[in-house]
């Protein structure tokens, strides 16, 4: 073998360990959960001081009563449908209010729509965890204090701002010329915004979808701070904190919700991935 | 045809009324909480009553002479800065790898994004179990390959438990960051990388005066969203550790929801929550800066 081919093998070669490096660090915890949610308790529950008992493979035949467990003895379908609820009312506010705002800042606006879109952009960063003192105090004001109804209400605070922009930075990929062209067949300009952009911004549309879906899904402070019974809470909520029955912590189903509900969002952000840098980066990097 | 200038044709008109709802959602209920944030600091305000009364400054000589919240606060920072030194080594490391091709690098990309995609509670209550005191895995392997002679309660010892949370931000920011640099990377122009190679730069000379020199704005995008992600996140610390043992691994968050939610003193929670302003102000102002940049960069080309 002559030194260029050896060396390239080795680099090769590194180029695998490092990358199983990362999925192993990434990856990790949810190998981690599948254990956990299909292993038997008498498998599950052996103390890590016992090194004859190898905890990362199947010492006993799989098991399926923890996930019978979630679903049949705990609030976690519940906590599903109040999931879901909440999504699909915070999706039709956010559409609703961000689509037609991001169109009026890349079309309407003229040079003060960029300045006024990274405006509302920056609001986005101002945390929950700054906001939710007040907001304990407005939703109790509101007599709204733990109801899915303070979670409606608040949430859109997040995604409106974000998709405000994604649909203003989208909307300025997509060429002018056929809402001109419209215009010159004898359109209003009403006309075009309520007959012909829709179309062109569907794609947008659907990435507001995806982001609000996935905020709703992984948000808790909120939900911590406004809901305080068990059946209103929502799944991001209710495993962490409703699934512990006293002190006892039941491991097994608490994985198998876990793994449940990150497989749906994995598989979304592994579509949209591209669509949200572009927002995140806001054109420090032109793709 | 001209003559017919309608309200369906004023640009203006129909700007500022698809425009208007979003704004009045972003003043009313981002905007006005914001100043309340700020004004029930200086307030006596409860959970329990609707009460309102100044407090002055009584709120912050309540919580700078608090040890718990001295601590809380140099834990945020402590966490934040920790954090982000091993994200950005990590995620340029990581960029390195996935820009090459190998195989079976979409399912690599998959199990890379997953821990961005799932729920930070359901992370943190995935790591506690990770890291817990009688079945930590971790423990295990580490003994049963010699590495580890007694045993490390994660959770239970204040500097433990910090590290975890240090792991666990890390790991939940860091696929994030990583898409970043990538994204960073390809928008690299090729001729620039090719006449570094033709001038005989070997890899390491490529990476560390060519190409991290251009990346630098991209990896200052992922740094700053990980600080925010970092500083003003509640579900890590609150769920991995509750801020114990002890209140000694509070950061600013979970003591302002232990103080100002569970401990129906809004006042107080309000003060303590304002010291995350810092962190925010500094990641603005640095990201305006970098906005501007870009543009006059985008102009210039």
């Amino acid at each position: 073998m002559t030194r260029a081919a050896l060396r390239r093998l080795t680099r090769r070669a590194a180029l695998y360990a490092a990358a199983l490096g990362f999925i192993g660090f990434a990856g990790f915890p949810f190998y981690w959960m599948l254990v956990t949610a299909f292993k038997q308790n008498r498998d599950l529950y052996v103390g890590a001081s016992d090194l004859s008992h190898v905890p990362w493979i199947f010492n006993d035949p799989p098991t399926l009563e923890h996930v019978k467990l979630l679903f049949g003895q705990t609030d976690f379908p519940h906590w599903v449908l109040n999931t879901l609820f909440v999504v699909a009312a915070v999706v039709i506010i956010t559409v609703a209010v961000a689509v037609p705002a991001g169109y009026s800042l890349a079309r309407l606006a003229g040079r003060w729509g960029e300045r006024l879109g990274m405006g509302i952009f920056f609001t986005y960063l101002i945390p929950p965890t700054l906001l939710f003192v007040p907001f304990a105090r407005l939703v109790s004001l509101l007599g709204l204090q733990n109801s899915l109804a303070s979670l409606v209400l608040i949430y859109p605070t997040m995604t409106i701002p974000f998709c405000t922009w994604l649909v203003m930075g989208f909307l300025r990929s997509v060429p002018w010329e056929i809402e001109e062209q419209a215009m010159i067949d004898g359109y209003s300009r009403l006309a075009v915004i309520v007959k012909v952009a829709p179309r062109l911004i569907v794609p947008g549309i659907l990435t507001v979808i995806v982001f609000t879906f996935t905020l709703v899904m992984q948000e808790f402070v909120y939900a911590l701070t406004f809901i305080s019974s068990v059946d209103k809470m929502t799944v991001s909520l209710g495993v962490p904190i409703a699934l512990v029955r006293g002190d006892v912590y039941h491991w097994g189903a608490l994985m198998a919700a876990a793994l449940f509900t990150s497989i749906p969002l994995a598989i979304v952000y592994n579509v949209f991935i591209d669509r949200f840098i572009q927002g995140f980066t806001m054109g420090a990097v032109k793709g | 045809m001209m003559e017919r200038r309608t309200f369906a044709d004023r640009e203006d008109v129909l700007g500022a009324v698809m425009l208007a709802p979003a704004l009045a959602y972003v003043i009313v209920l981002v905007g006005v909480p914001f100043v309340l944030a700020i004004v029930l600091s200086f307030s006596n305000a409860t959970a329990g009553s609707l009460s309102f009364g100044w407090a002055g400054l009584g709120n912050y000589a309540a919580i700078l002479g608090d040890p718990i919240f001295l601590r809380a606060l140099r834990n945020s920072a402590v966490v934040t800065v920790g954090t982000q030194l091993l994200v950005v080594i990590l995620a340029t490391a990581a960029a390195q790898v996935f820009r090459a091709t190998f195989r079976g690098k979409r399912f690599a990309r998959f199990v890379l994004l997953l821990p961005w995609a799932v729920p930070v509670s359901l992370a943190a209550i995935a790591w506690t179990w990770i890291f817990d005191s009688t079945f930590s895995v971790i423990n295990w392997t580490l003994k049963a390959s010699g590495l580890l002679h007694g045993w490390l309660y994660w959770l239970g010892d204040p500097g433990l438990a910090l590290t975890a949370i240090i792991i666990v931000q890390a790991w939940r920011i860091f696929p994030f960051a990583t898409v970043i640099v990538l994204a960073g990377l390809a928008s690299i122009p090729q001729e620039i990388v090719e006449a570094a190679v033709v001038d005989g730069a070997g890899f390491w000379r490529r990476l560390f005066q060519v190409e991290l020199p251009l990346l630098l704005p991209v990896v200052a995008v992922a740094v700053l969203f990980g600080v925010v992600y970092t500083a003003t996140d509640l579900g890590v610390v609150y769920i991995l550790t509750g801020g114990g043992p002890a209140n000694t691994t509070h950061v600013l968050p979970t003591l302002a929801f232990q103080r100002g939610i569970l401990g129906a003193d809004l006042g107080q929670g309000a003060a303590i929550a304002v010291f995350l302003l810092p962190f925010l102000i500094v990641v603005a102002v640095a990201m305006l800066r970098l906005a501007r940049r870009a543009e006059v960069g985008g102009a210039a080309r």
